[in-house]
């Protein structure tokens, strides 16, 4: 492999794993986090790290990390939302959060503004539903939501 | 209810997560160490005595599960904690992981401890990072004092504990599909035979259990089977249970009572405030989006396993969802049904296709596009996937789609004459 894109930490951080599971290959998810967290995205060119660290083929990194929506195979935005529109939130009022979104930021969901700024998704229920609605802002909940609240938020941002 | 009997929820604040506190107010680590005094068969017999089901979602005995594990066997046991809670509706276990982690923890080594398992993973969702975070800080409280790692309170036991995080698949609440994941594969499930008691996690046997499951683990072998039995009102059924009351009532949230001892309708009025805005209900879906929809005149029902399955439904995972006279039931199952053709694996043909085709179908209707024998084929497209896949994601998709049809047919039938959603 050419140049390493991820950092001595993240290798440190994996090293401290390898003892907790009976093979390698189960290393995969939380590599993918670590590095996900490094990179913002997961790019061929950092699945191929991870499949060399862990001694796997970069397509078996490429089909378990397209299996989960956590896992960003795009780019996304500094500040990535998710709002979640499942049965609770929706009974609460989530579809109006969804709308003002993508009107104050002119993108519809699954889109990055031009800016880099922001990613807005639709989420599916993130348990939860006794605080609804809730959304995620990168990793953080914010939950109770309503318009004017998320409003707030989101002119928060820099 | 007794403060006594209450388990859970009055330890639910930010003071209560230090292992301090669990020491101090909760008898922490006091249950392992009695545990560890133990035979493994009294520690299963004790938990048979309890009468604890398991409580994210499937219901089944706890003290039986257990003693699947074959002993003889000279593979590395596994007990692994299903905390991917993704059951729409569903939020007991994030409070329990953010407020009690040493609950879970000793549950977790004292279950360890009785299938013969020194290594436990904790298998948490994606998105609770946080808490993710919490339990390790927590998990390393443990390993420092000595209630975790190597001869835990000079017993001789080692147990090992480790967070896993999942990535975002309701399909990994499932367990074969969860040690897949574990196992750093795509989550789909297995077919079973085996089960995971004879092949699990890395094909040595392994037990499964729920967050609150495991979290009941202490207070039983502390304060004894029969106590936990007693708990509970109904024969079958032990303990507390963390009912997630949410959707159009007053005062959404975790309610904590003995298994058995309340009704929807108490649950929802008495402990939830009622509908809000005072409107009228029109439907409950009593245990998780998979449970087939519940009217108004059948919420008299106690809110437990067989109460339930008697008319039809299923308590599930306790997560409850109210939806007051307002709100479309058309749209509402064409959201919950979008859910399950999202979270398809696409293994099973008759889950992959289907759940999309019943997607679209109930959008058609919702839209003002639907036609007459558009009710007829849902019916049909349910019943070609109902009990046809490896999992239960396909009958969670079925289930509620024919619940719905034939529950508010008249409401689905006027979208389709009228051309157009009533309500829009």
């Amino acid at each position: 492999m050419t140049k390493k894109i991820l950092s001595q930490k993240f290798y440190d951080e994996m090293d401290q794993l390898v003892p907790r599971y009976p093979t390698r290959v189960a290393l995969l998810l939380p590599a993918l986090h670590v590095a996900q967290a490094e990179t913002g995205w997961l790019p061929p060119e950092v699945m191929e790290e991870v499949a060399s660290y862990i001694g796997i083929h970069p397509a078996q990194v490429k089909e378990v990390a397209s299996f989960y929506t956590m896992y960003n195979l795009k780019p996304v935005g500094k500040y990535h939302l998710k709002i979640c529109t499942n049965v609770a939130c929706c009974l609460r009022g989530a579809e109006a959060l969804v709308e003002h979104c993508e009107r104050k930021l002119g993108i519809v969901c699954g889109e990055t503004t031009r800016d880099k700024k922001f990613t807005v998704m639709e989420e599916e229920c993130l348990g939860a539903c006794g605080t609804a609605p809730a959304m995620m802002l990168n990793d953080d909940y914010h939950e109770n939501l309503d318009v004017q609240k998320l409003d707030g938020l989101l002119n928060g941002l820099e | 209810m007794a403060a006594s009997e209450s388990m859970y929820i009055e330890h639910f604040s930010e003071e209560s997560r230090p292992l301090d506190y669990y020491l101090k107010k909760m008898n922490g680590y006091t249950a392992s160490k009695k545990a560890f005094g133990m035979s493994q068969d009294d520690i299963i017999g004790e938990m048979k005595k309890s009468n604890l089901r398991g409580r994210g979602g499937a219901g089944f005995p706890t003290g039986t599960k257990w003693g699947f594990i074959p002993k003889q066997s000279t593979k590395p046991k596994y007990l692994v904690c299903n905390a991917d809670e993704s059951e729409p509706g569903t939020f007991k276990d994030r409070d329990l992981m953010r407020y009690t982690p040493h609950l879970l923890i000793e549950g977790m080594v004292i279950g360890g401890f009785a299938i013969g398992a020194h290594a436990g993973y904790i298998y948490i969702r994606g998105e609770y990072t946080r808490e993710a975070i919490l339990l390790n800080q927590a998990i390393k409280e443990a390993y420092a004092k000595g209630y975790l790692g190597n001869n835990i309170q000079g017993s001789g036991f080692n147990f090992d504990l480790t967070v896993h995080r999942g990535a975002g698949a309701y399909i990994c609440g499932e367990e074969t599909g969860l040690l897949n994941s574990l196992e750093g594969k795509r989550g789909e499930p297995r077919v079973k035979p085996p089960f995971p008691a004879q092949a699990g996690a890395f094909g040595g046997p392994t037990i499964v259990n729920n967050v609150e499951t495991l979290t009941a683990v202490p207070y039983i072998i502390n304060r004894g089977g029969e106590w936990f039995a007693k708990l509970g009102k109904l024969e079958k059924s032990g303990g507390t249970r963390l009912f997630c009351v949410s959707g159009h009532v007053k005062k959404p949230g975790l309610v904590e009572l003995p298994a058995g001892s309340v009704t929807l309708r108490q649950l929802i009025y008495d402990h939830c405030g009622g509908i809000l805005n005072d409107r009228k209900l029109k439907a409950v879906i009593p245990g998780g989006s998979s449970a087939p929809v519940l009217t108004p005149d059948e919420i008299d029902v106690i809110v437990d396993i067989e109460p339930m399955m008697k008319i039809g439904t299923m308590l599930g995972s306790a997560g409850i969802m109210v939806v007051s006279e307002d709100y479309c039931v058309v749209r509402l199952i064409q959201r919950i049904t979008k859910f399950y053709a999202h979270e398809s694996c696409g293994q099973c043909t008759p889950c992959r296709e289907g759940c999309k085709w019943m997607e679209d179908i109930l959008e058609r209707i919702e839209d003002g596009h639907g036609r007459e024998q558009d009710l007829a084929l849902l019916l049909d497209i349910s019943d070609n996937i109902n009990g046809k896949t490896l999992c239960a994601l396909g009958d969670a998709a079925a289930g509620p789609v024919i619940s719905f049809v034939k529950k508010f047919r008249t409401e689905f039938e006027s979208h389709i004459r009228g051309g157009k959603c009533p309500n829009a």
